[in-house]
């Protein structure tokens, strides 16, 4: 079994200005060098090349070359960058020229990203992280995935990990060296119940927040509800500035959920066109309402969309309410937060600026959130939970044991606990030994 | 000469344990050493056991072993330490009259058939088609099936006091040049350094200053054979000063350690006296315990004292420490230097891989301590003796003992400092206690025929008695309220407990337990303390049974040793190197191995096979 050589387009959906081919593995540079009408540029040096097809000889394009050789590369194999005009065709051309070669397979989706990782040159945390970024839309979940892929989420695991191991270390010092020195019995007292209980509540506070993680990484919901035909769809096709929602005049259009994201000033946001509340005897409308009055009570934000002529309902206390048809306003609007029209655009800005406002106020952004992952929301209640075990444990083994746990629980974050970490970080702090 | 299955070379702690295990299997063992008298010698302090150590020594009965019946003889006081922590890190610890010791171990080797101790140097190993089938020694060359290599400190040993040095293995004794023979055929040798401190005259030192430390009331032993004690002898306890540390700053320089003399690695809980100062200059004072060397002995080991300071330097400093004012020094201490064979070279049979026949053990291993010593011993004179008598090897695992934790780490990882055990070392520490040593090694000794009859028959009654306390407390119910009823206070949440879940209530004293349910009284008091340590880790062992199981998978998971790493496929060549070097025989021992990380075991999987 040897290992494929892999190979794709790294840049975007084409026609671009520039196409980036990227071929990693044992083969990348001898496939580069068939397709190239004279010799493979020195390593790591741009250089113009003529390409052409290795079978018939006819001409490809003008190409920018790069080679880097490995393990020093992002996937730790050799490897090979193309950079073309980005046509279409030409992009076709490269890579079926380049995938006749034996050994030369087009890459799965992501398969850089797990070389890389198969390589050491990621960690898993990294990987995820960098999966993120590839499907990240909006400026604030960028800055949330290059913080993982950057390592501050291994970072952050990191220092939790070194807290609990300076505290495990204490109490693994009491339970080895207690009788050979004072000074450790004296020192224990800092793996005290105390000092856990802390502990675990700092990791509580870094859990609370990592629900607003959640949020970034999967977009805020705001759902938008109300009575039939009061224009729900309108008013989510008037903040989307696209035409997604079916419109028409007709009572109960709108069935099923329909989820059209948003940009509310870099913040990722979905807004959820709903079934208009009413009472009906359709099943498929019946379903769609209790569809939509879940939907709501799960939403970050709900918008309870009226008309002038509504009789309010309090169904959503902490709904916005926005009256909508504000053009077919005859006098008083009655109850309502906000006073627009769909159809003439008339404060819908007012309503998406204040969206963003309060998006803005959720998610934080420029504060990266870190524990987007329910992988590491897990790995760090693990630890909140062993951390709080030590806490009351009665018996200094088992509390040991349990920070044991913890430190565990996050090594499985970016890497994995060791004795030797303890031992060292215990010889680092005691004078042990008679 | 006698045709002999098995030689072992050294009669230290290793040696002694390892021909012992040999010869109980049913080898003939022929026990080489350069002196007679120099079997079972302790050359450092004279204690056996203590946290960690206490486990080894314990493992080490559970198998049939003799540490644990001749500290026993020897003792001159009992402690177990970290009395006030959990059972599972209680540490039983013997204080040992020196030469007691050493007839003790004499005696035991004399009882046991199939042991010759044979006084001549070793000079040289025969090989036969990359194994190994004899050696030279200058009683003439010896044919056999397999050898024990257990030289301690006397490989290339040089001794090192102030700037001077000397060949040799201890004070008084020739180093060994195997070492030389050993690097001809290609074995990874380097080299460690230890060390002792001078040793005192107890008539000297005023003891009205220094603070004394008394045994147990209640001495533990190691052993099956009940032990009268004479009156135990107490230990004294005083400290370092100021003044100390500056007489030893203000000559570091003389210091074969400090001086330049000594490169090599020595042990970081062990440190000399120089190391401390150097290191936590900001203490005021270090720990010193004064140990009596034996009943009729007024030798002291000043513990804590190790250095390699010039004898006029640790005169001065000895006399700034409280109580050593006017103590006369025996002998200076010394530090000492010795060839080691790098342990990644060794099977977890303790066997050097590249050469079938050659066992190691003991500090030709990388360890320090008796007890890591006679640990190793055991293990490799077992799998020596099996080699000559065709049985299958005997390895332990880290969930099962001490023992397998230390072969373990040191077969995995090497070792960059002499290696001791300590309780942080064993994953499963709730599980590798004192109290079931027995329950869950002597099986396994019996099966490799390491246990005589008597300790057979013995543990089984022991086996059954468990069973059926453990049987009869479970039986045996109570609600809170009936514990009240009977005087016991405890939370009226209404729970009907067993006795065996109501055991891991502190309140739940001998005394209580006999009020409640009178029937119990008949389980012995240590028993029924192992059964109370069960139930009070009840949910942490359940947990580590699952943490075991899936250890145990991959350590069934075999690889071959003939494994080209840089052939494996989506295994990079980091990872290759690593495991080139450390060569693991599981995927389980791969997966211990420093810095491999999850995808490499993953590539590694093509290329093993699971175990029946």
């Amino acid at each position: 079994m040897t290992i494929a050589t892999i190979a794709a387009l790294a840049s975007g959906r084409p026609p671009s200005a520039v196409a980036i081919i990227r071929i990693s593995g044992p083969a990348a540079w001898t496939a580069t060098a068939l397709l190239l009408a004279s010799s493979l540029p020195l390593p790591r040096r741009l250089s113009l090349r003529q390409l052409r097809d290795p079978q018939t000889g006819a001409p490809l394009d003008t190409a920018l070359v790069v080679v880097f050789p490995g393990p020093d590369t992002a996937t730790g194999e050799d490897l090979a960058e193309l950079h073309l005009h980005g046509g279409p065709a030409v992009i076709a051309d490269v890579l079926e020229s380049l995938t006749r070669q034996s050994g030369v397979r087009l890459a799965e989706p992501g398969e850089f990203t797990r070389r890389a990782f198969a390589n050491q040159r990621l960690d898993l945390a990294q990987v995820e992280g960098l999966a993120d970024l590839i499907a990240a839309e909006t400026s604030s979940q960028r800055s949330q995935a290059l913080a993982l892929a950057g390592g501050a989420l291994g970072a952050l695991a990191d220092s939790w990990r070194g807290r609990i191991l300076a505290v495990l270390a204490q109490a693994e010092a009491g339970l080895d060296f207690a009788e050979d020195e004072a000074d450790v019995a004296e020192r224990i007292a800092e793996a005290s119940s105390a000092r856990l209980r802390g502990l675990a509540a700092e990791l509580d506070a870094l859990l609370a927040d990592a629900a607003r993680a959640a949020r970034i990484r999967d977009g805020l919901a705001i759902a938008v509800v109300g009575a039939p035909n009061v224009g729900k769809s309108s008013l989510v096709n008037a903040l989307a500035m696209r035409d997604a929602a079916i419109v028409t005049s007709i009572a109960g259009t709108t069935r099923d959920l329909i989820e059209v994201p948003v940009n509310l000033g870099g913040i990722a946001a979905t807004l959820i066109d709903t079934a208009g509340l009413r009472e009906t005897d359709d099943i498929a409308e019946q379903e769609g309402i209790r569809r939509a009055r879940h939907r709501a009570a799960s939403a970050d934000l709900v918008l309870r969309v009226t008309e002038p002529t509504s009789t309010s309902a309090d169904e959503y206390p902490q709904a916005w309410l926005v009256c909508n048809k504000a053009d077919t306003l005859a006098g008083d609007a009655g109850r309502s937060d906000y006073l627009v029209s769909a159809l003439t655009g008339e404060g819908v800005p007012v309503l998406r600026e204040a969206l963003t406002k309060w998006a803005q106020g959720v998610a934080r952004p420029g504060e990266p959130a870190l524990l987007g992952h329910a992988r590491h929301r897990a790995a760090f209640a693990d630890a909140a939970d062993a951390v709080r075990g030590a806490a009351s444990a009665s018996d200094d083994v088992l509390r040991a044991e349990d920070l044991r746990r913890a430190a565990h629980a996050l090594g499985r974050i970016a890497g994995r606990v060791d004795v030797d970490d303890i031992l060292d970080c215990i010889f680092s702090q005691f004078c042990i030994g008679k | 000469m006698v045709q002999f299955d098995v030689v072992v070379v050294g009669a230290g702690h290793a040696g002694c344990e390892a021909a012992a295990a040999a010869a109980r299997c049913g080898a003939r063992v022929a026990l080489f050493t350069l002196e007679a008298s120099d079997v079972g010698t302790l050359s450092c302090n004279p204690a056996v056991g203590g946290i960690g150590k206490g486990h080894l020594v314990c493992e080490i009965a559970a198998l049939g072993g003799i540490m644990g019946d001749v500290a026993d003889a020897a003792a001159l006081q009992s402690r177990v330490l970290n009395r006030s922590k959990g059972p599972a890190v209680h540490g039983p610890r013997l204080q040992v009259d020196r030469k007691r010791y050493r007839t003790a171990m004499a005696a035991a080797l004399a009882r046991q058939a199939g042991v010759e101790i044979v006084v001549a140097r070793v000079t040289g190993l025969s090989l036969h088609g990359g194994e190994v089938t004899g050696l030279i020694t200058t009683v003439g060359e010896i044919e056999v099936a397999a050898i024990v290599l257990t030289t301690g400190t006397f490989l290339g040993g040089v001794m090192h006091i102030g700037d001077q040095r000397e060949s040799g293995g201890r004070v008084g004794a020739a180093a060994s040049s195997l070492g030389e023979a050993l690097r001809h055929l290609g074995l990874p040798v380097a080299r460690l350094k230890t060390g002792t401190p001078p040793r005192i005259d107890g008539r000297s030192v005023d003891w009205a200053k220094v603070a004394l430390q008394t045994g147990d009331a209640l001495a533990v032993q190691f052993g099956p054979t009940p032990r009268v004690r004479e009156p135990q002898l107490p230990c004294g306890v005083t400290r370092t000063t100021t003044a100390t540390h500056r007489v030893i700053r203000d000559n570091l320089h003389l210091s074969a350690l400090y001086g330049g003399q000594i490169a090599s690695v020595g042990p970081r809980y062990c440190p000399s006296i120089e190391d401390k100062v150097v290191r936590f200059g900001d203490r005021d004072g270090h720990q010193v315990f004064l140990e009596p060397e034996g009943y009729d002995d007024f030798t002291i080991y000043p513990n804590g004292l190790s250095t390699s300071l010039p004898p006029a330097v640790q005169a001065e400093f000895v006399a700034t420490i409280v109580g050593l004012e006017r103590a006369r020094i025996m002998r200076p201490g010394y530090a000492i230097e010795y060839d080691y064979v790098d342990p990644r070279a060794l099977s977890p049979a303790l066997e050097v891989k590249s050469l079938p026949g050659m066992f190691l053990a003991g500090q030709i291993n990388g360890t320090t301590g008796y007890e890591e010593a006679a640990a190793q011993g055991l293990i490799a004179g077992t799998n020596a003796a099996a080699r000559a008598l065709h049985r299958a090897p005997l390895t332990l695992d880290r969930a099962s003992s001490y023992i397998g934790v230390m072969i373990d780490d040191l077969t995995t990882h090497g070792v960059t400092e002499p290696y001791r055990m300590f309780t942080s070392r064993a994953e499963y520490r709730l599980r590798l206690r004192t109290d079931n040593a027995g329950h869950r090694l002597t099986p396994i000794g019996i099966d490799h025929k390491l246990v005589g009859s008597d300790h057979a028959e013995a543990f089984i009654a022991a086996t059954e008695a468990r069973t059926a306390a453990q049987g009869l407390l479970e039986t045996l119910k109570a609600s809170p309220s009936a514990l009240k009823a009977a005087g016991i206070d405890t939370r009226q949440d209404g729970i009907v407990r067993s006795a065996y879940d109501w055991l891991r209530f502190p309140v739940m004293t001998l005394d209580a337990i006999a009020a409640v349910w009178p029937e119990l009284i008949s389980i012995s008091p240590a028993l029924l303390a192992s059964l109370r340590v069960e139930s009070t880790y009840a949910s942490y062992l359940d947990r580590q049974d699952n943490d075991v199981a899936s250890f145990r998978r991959d350590e069934n998971v075999a690889i071959a040793h003939s494994l080209d790493y840089r052939k494996v496929a989506g295994l990079s060549h980091e990872m290759a190197d690593r495991l080139s070097a450390a060569q693991p025989t599981t995927l389980g021992a791969a997966s211990r191995v420093p810095g491999i990380t999850p995808a490499a075991l993953v590539a590694l999987l093509p290329h093993t096979r699971r175990a029946a």
